[in-house]
């Protein structure tokens, strides 16, 4: 892709996340906020991308691995904080009846 | 376009679109948690989709196999062990610490990324070497600055770092000042293929990071974790600037957008603006020299006992938790001390103030998991008009959104910011260790108006008290 498309896409990916939380209950914002931090982990695609290329046994390939390594710290944990934060607000005869 | 690249196409579209249903479905009750288990599949699926694109092109060498799975199993099982473990009071700090991880990785793989280039458009020169320059840079400054930031408001949340008087110095912008402008320079140095500058620029962006996070107060803390969220999609924004990924763009600036939107939800509840949060300084370093202070002079103290013969005449009842119940660890405690007095007929209701606990949202949180019903959380703008109607009040840990003063005192540094109307109410009751001050550093009113009384003691112990007081007076036992 050329720099001027990539462009467009950054400025319309931003205008999309404006856009999508208009109106939040305050009971959501620190699970809204986890479950963002946890798709700002997106970067372990760059990470995988460095690996992917990088030449054989070029120290790219233990920066990457380092890098996806954190990365992953953040997506997987913040998934998982998430949901125990959300499941605590699900109704839950279920879960109760023990 | 040959197959790979359709495939490619096809699964980058299906995951941003879902990531966007994912954080829409993510601010709603209903369908939070199935939004973040679809955001989840959405971030799987980019992953899927971008391994079998160079498997299906230029294939991916046996010793990169070795070091993505390496890489992937430490950080997920790491991750994992810190989500299910830690307690649900620490939340912030756990956010931080993710979202400082974020930032880091971002910075890693923008640094291997210049100093081993692999992209071979790069590499070939026709995408221009300054934009591949620019974008590294700009993931470096930011990575670091998330990085450092999140991990000084995490020490600072936890209770590790204390605001030292000394970042409370006006000349601290203008150390601030420097550090941006040598990272400024090392961009320039490093754009005009200056390579060792890279370290220059990522030592200055990282002492910033450390610089801007360090005198904000505790109480503002909420804030800025929420804009370096913000940051860390930037970050991420970048890095697709740097690896050619329009997926990688997209999630990262919409997370970067509905981040900022947050942040500004939440200095909004706090009455703060952004730019006061972020170069004010720490607010109690400030008050306490000047305005505010103040000696109590009417304060009543009673004890857990009159206090329980108070609420079993009550009729209704509000409770208004804030982080002092977090800390105690007394939301179960007190969910057993309100159970007791619905059984007896007595109408019970949370009142919630936007900012109560560290976060917005963490009270509900932490109610949730003792079980308190959610039809009892009630936020500010409803309750608020429920207060003259209403026989006690329990205080339990919060101040500063109790204090009238935000209201009356147009001198006071709290002025304008919304509180609870709780001396609206027959009788209030403050559960408080002391009478040290709130985060603001700033007197309570409340305390010394004629139908507050205090009961002194951790939260967590007056509570349990209350519930032996509670069944010698025979409530909750039918």
């Amino acid at each position: 892709m050329n720099f001027d498309s990539l462009l467009w896409v950054l400025l319309l990916g931003s205008l999309l996340g404006l856009e999508l939380i208009g109106k939040v209950p305050p009971t959501l914002h620190t699970p809204l906020m986890s479950g963002a931090n946890a798709i700002s982990g997106i970067t372990m695609l760059a990470a995988l991308t460095a690996i992917i290329k990088a030449e054989p046994n070029s120290p790219l390939l233990i920066i990457g691995s380092i890098s996806l390594g954190f990365a992953l710290f953040n997506v997987v944990g913040g998934f998982f904080v998430t949901d125990r934060m959300l499941a605590m607000f699900s109704r839950k005869p279920t879960k109760k009846n023990k | 376009m040959n197959l790979p690249d359709i495939i490619k196409f096809v699964i980058d579209l299906l995951a941003v679109l879902l990531l966007a249903l994912g954080i829409k479905g993510l601010s709603k009750v209903r369908s939070a948690r199935e939004a973040n288990i679809l955001a989840a599949f959405a971030m799987l699926l980019s992953v899927v989709g971008l391994l079998s694109y160079y498997l299906g092109t230029s294939g991916i060498p046996s010793q990169s196999w070795a070091w993505i799975i390496v890489g992937s199993l430490v950080g997920s099982l790491l991750g994992t062990l810190l989500a299910k473990k830690v307690p649900m009071t620490s939340m912030p700090e756990t956010v931080a610490l993710f979202n400082g991880f974020g930032g880091m990785s971002s910075l890693l793989v923008a640094i291997g990324a210049f100093l081993f280039p692999f992209n071979e458009v790069a590499k070939a020169g026709s995408l221009e070497p300054f934009i591949n320059d620019a974008s590294i840079s700009v993931s470096i400054f930011v990575g670091a600055i998330t990085f450092s930031g999140s991990i000084v408001a995490m020490a600072k949340l936890q209770g590790w770092l204390s605001t030292p008087g000394w970042t409370q110095v006006k000349a601290r912008h203008f150390v601030n000042i420097v550090f941006g402008v040598t990272s400024l320079i090392s961009f320039i140095y490093l754009i005009s293929g200056n390579v060792s500058s890279i370290w220059l620029l990522v030592i200055a962006s990282t002492l910033l990071g450390i610089g801007v996070t360090l005198p904000i107060g505790g109480a503002d803390m909420p804030v800025v974790i929420s804009l370096l969220n913000s940051y860390s999609g930037i970050a991420a924004a970048a890095a697709g600037f740097v690896v050619d990924s329009q997926l990688l763009i997209v999630a990262g600036a919409m997370v970067g957008a509905a981040g900022l939107i947050l942040t500004q939800v939440m200095c909004k509840g706090m009455n703060r603006s952004l730019i006061s949060v972020l170069f004010g300084g720490s607010l109690s370093a400030q008050t306490t020299t000047s305005s505010g202070s103040g000696e109590y002079t009417n304060i009543t103290s009673c004890s857990v006992e009159e206090c329980a013969l108070t609420l079993e005449a009550a009729n209704r009842v509000i409770v208004v938790p804030g982080y002092g119940l977090a800390v105690a660890q007394a939301q179960h405690t007190l969910r057993e001390v309100t159970k007791k007095l619905e059984q007896n007929g007595i109408e019970v209701v949370y009142a919630i103030h936007p900012v109560a606990g560290r976060m917005p949202g963490h009270m509900n949180v932490l109610l949730a998991e003792a079980d308190v019903p959610y039809e009892q959380l009630k936020e500010m703008d409803v309750v608020n008009p429920e207060f003259p109607a209403t026989d006690v009040v329990l205080v339990l840990g919060a101040n500063d959104v109790v204090n009238p003063q935000a209201k009356n005192d147009k001198s006071s540094p709290l002025y304008g910011m919304p509180v609870l109307d709780v001396q609206e109410a027959r009788t209030v009751f403050v559960i408080k260790r002391g009478m040290s001050a709130g985060y603001s550093g700033i007197k309570n009113d409340l305390f010394d108006l004629p139908n507050t009384s205090m009961v002194f003691g951790d939260a967590k112990k007056v509570l349990s008290e209350l519930i032996g007081e509670l069944k010698d007076l025979g409530v909750g036992d039918k």
